[in-house]
């Protein structure tokens, strides 16, 4: 269920835009920060709100890297592959990230904490080796400091 | 931490006290002078003529000229008009945006009132890549301190002039750079980008008219307008006027950015200002401008960074993000990694481009594994030249011109593999 609260924020995004349909990215923003991700019923409920059909939430939704349509793990790390990071060591230490986290490509830890991922550019070019910690970035990286990094998630 | 650039000038000076960042520590600094100047003392149509004037060239990647984007707004229409700022910067190699965001928001917020007064815009929206959270947070804070100080929203510094920002985060879609992409975005669906026309000044956020800006473009117009077009002219080249931000990456001592004017030559840029390439190593290629730019081969460095001179070698300024690659560079890998990129940002809606970035991968991904055959450099170039030019948006073009960048100066690297059966760069970086 979207919460009162969520619900609330997305009004007002609504309110600040000419078309109701425009605050359709904000509001998966908004309640995906409260429940993790867009599960078939929140798209029904988020249809109703923008009076469409939940299928073209579901659209929307798995148009963008950024939203999930299935339950995820408490932290979302990605470290960029790009070229610019990848001249700089980005892919040797994500392969010694999986190995510590002991995941496979795109897995996740087997007690649900982290989902450990590669991104494309995240405009950090010259700060690489880095990555994306949910909505932090750890940049100028060795394997110590993102190890250290990984341990202060919960 | 993020650092400020290197070299600074006028959009960058101040990036490093703190206060810059705050209105008042901005005001301090000169800040809303110029807004205040273009809304009390010069009509729409003045502003419209000093930024044309100017020569300013928008920095988000195609160079055209901002006054005579502006000029396309109708002025006979009784529809609400937009502003768009295109803050979704996503182009590998290019981080300038994001400074510009953090450090100076108030600047580029200035902008957009003088670009709103000229083109009699009620609303803008900023559009910032979801990935940047601590930017839009800090963007948000200054527009909040921004409304609060009456520089936005109802009658702007006691003129009688309206205008809204309303800030809006993307959700990791390149794609969405793409201006009529970025638009349907906005309007809450799929990244699609539309077909052209109608362009944005007629038909573009929410069917109203619209002008798309980068977030540079806008901050260099409070300085246009406080200091003059032939000041403007005074800096870079004739064709290409003022100063930009450059982001060098890759195999350099000091990788950053760099704000220099345009026409620096790009050998200055990386040995000069950058510190040159370490461990004793040499260039072996640049891309001079975001991943989309074709590559330069080590003795084409001495090529001023304007669009006028790079087109003569094949490429463009683009974002104006330089990634350089050392001798121990595999440029197969790169193609790899260039068109892997391609391949994921796809939007998919034109066949040659969902089907042929996909092909450009396969085959270099095949050529890097030593499983090429020589005629798969005839098959990249033939896919390459039917991609571009063919599709709705330019996205398709961005995929191809790399590889043809790569076939053009480093087909011996991609023979090699072929001959050997496997790469035979073993000191290159690891894919």
């Amino acid at each position: 269920m979207i919460s009162e609260q969520a619900r609330a924020r997305i009004d007002e995004a609504i309110s600040k835009l000419p078309a109701r349909r425009g605050a359709l990215l904000p509001a998966l923003h908004i309640v995906q920060e409260e429940l993790g991700h867009i599960s078939p019923e929140t798209a029904r409920e988020l249809g109703e709100l923008f009076e469409i059909h939940p299928v073209e939430v579901m659209e929307v939704v798995s148009f963008y890297n950024m939203f999930y349509a299935e339950p995820q793990s408490r932290h979302h790390v990605y470290v960029c592959t790009n070229l610019p990071c990848s001249l700089r060591g980005a892919r040797v230490l994500y392969e010694q990230l999986e190995a510590h986290l002991e995941v496979d490509e795109n897995g996740n830890t087997a007690d649900g904490r982290i989902h450990l991922g590669h991104e494309e550019c995240l405009g950090a070019c010259a700060y690489a080796p880095m990555m994306r910690v949910d909505d932090r970035y750890c940049e100028d990286l060795d394997l110590d400091k993102a190890k250290r990094a990984l341990e202060e998630l919960e | 931490m993020l650092k400020v650039p290197y070299v600074t000038g006028y959009l960058t000076e101040r990036f490093a006290d703190d206060d810059f960042a705050t209105l008042e520590g901005y005001e301090r600094a000169g800040g809303y002078r110029a807004a205040r100047k273009a809304l009390t003392e010069m009509a729409p149509a003045d502003v419209i003529e000093l930024v044309k004037g100017s020569g300013l060239q928008g920095r988000g990647g195609a160079g055209f000229s901002a006054g005579l984007k502006w000029s396309f707004m109708p002025t006979d229409t009784d529809q609400p008009k937009y502003l768009v700022c295109n803050a979704d910067e996503s182009e590998p190699g290019s981080f300038k945006d994001r400074i510009l965001l953090e450090r100076g928001a108030h600047q580029m917020l200035e902008g957009i009132l003088i670009a709103a007064w000229a083109t009699g815009a009620e609303k803008t929206f900023i559009y910032i890549r979801g990935e940047y959270a601590h930017p839009a947070r800090e963007l948000q804070r200054c527009v909040d301190e921004a409304y609060a100080k009456r520089y936005l929203g109802e009658n702007v510094m006691g003129t009688g002039f309206r205008h809204d920002v309303v800030v809006t985060r993307g959700a990791g879609a390149y794609i969405c750079g793409e201006e009529t992409g970025l638009l349907e975005s906005l309007e809450g669906k799929k990244g699609q980008p539309r077909k052209k026309p109608p362009f944005p000044a007629q038909y573009g956020a929410f069917g109203m008219p619209t002008t798309v800006n980068n977030v540079e473009t806008f901050s260099h117009v409070p300085h246009i307008v406080e200091r003059g077009a032939d000041w403007f002219r005074g800096i870079g080249t004739e064709k290409s006027p003022g100063n930009t931000v450059f982001g060098v990456s890759g195999h350099v001592e000091r990788p950053g950015l760099y704000e220099l004017p345009l026409g620096t030559r790009l050998d200055e840029i990386i040995f000069e200002h950058a510190g040159g390439v370490p461990n004793g190593r040499k260039v072996k290629g640049v891309i001079p401008g975001g991943m989309s730019m074709p590559i330069l081969p080590a003795g084409q460095l001495d090529v001023p960074m304007a669009n006028e001179a790079l087109r003569e070698r094949k490429t463009m300024l683009g974002t104006g993000g330089i990634m350089v690659m050392d001798d121990t560079t595999c440029m197969v890998r790169v193609a790899c990694v260039i068109t892997y990129f391609f391949r994921d940002e796809s939007c998919g809606q034109c066949t040659q481009c969902r089907e042929g970035t996909g092909w450009l991968n396969k085959i270099v991904n095949r050529i890097e594994r030593g499983a090429g055959e020589p005629e798969d450099l005839a098959i990249l170039v033939d896919i390459a030249g039917k991609m571009e030019g063919q599709t709705i948006c330019a996205f398709a073009d961005a995929a191809a011109w790399p590889v043809q960048g790569l076939m053009r100066h480093f087909r011996a690297d991609f023979e090699a593999h072929i001959e050997h059966k496997k790469c035979p760069f073993s000191e290159s970086f690891a894919l």
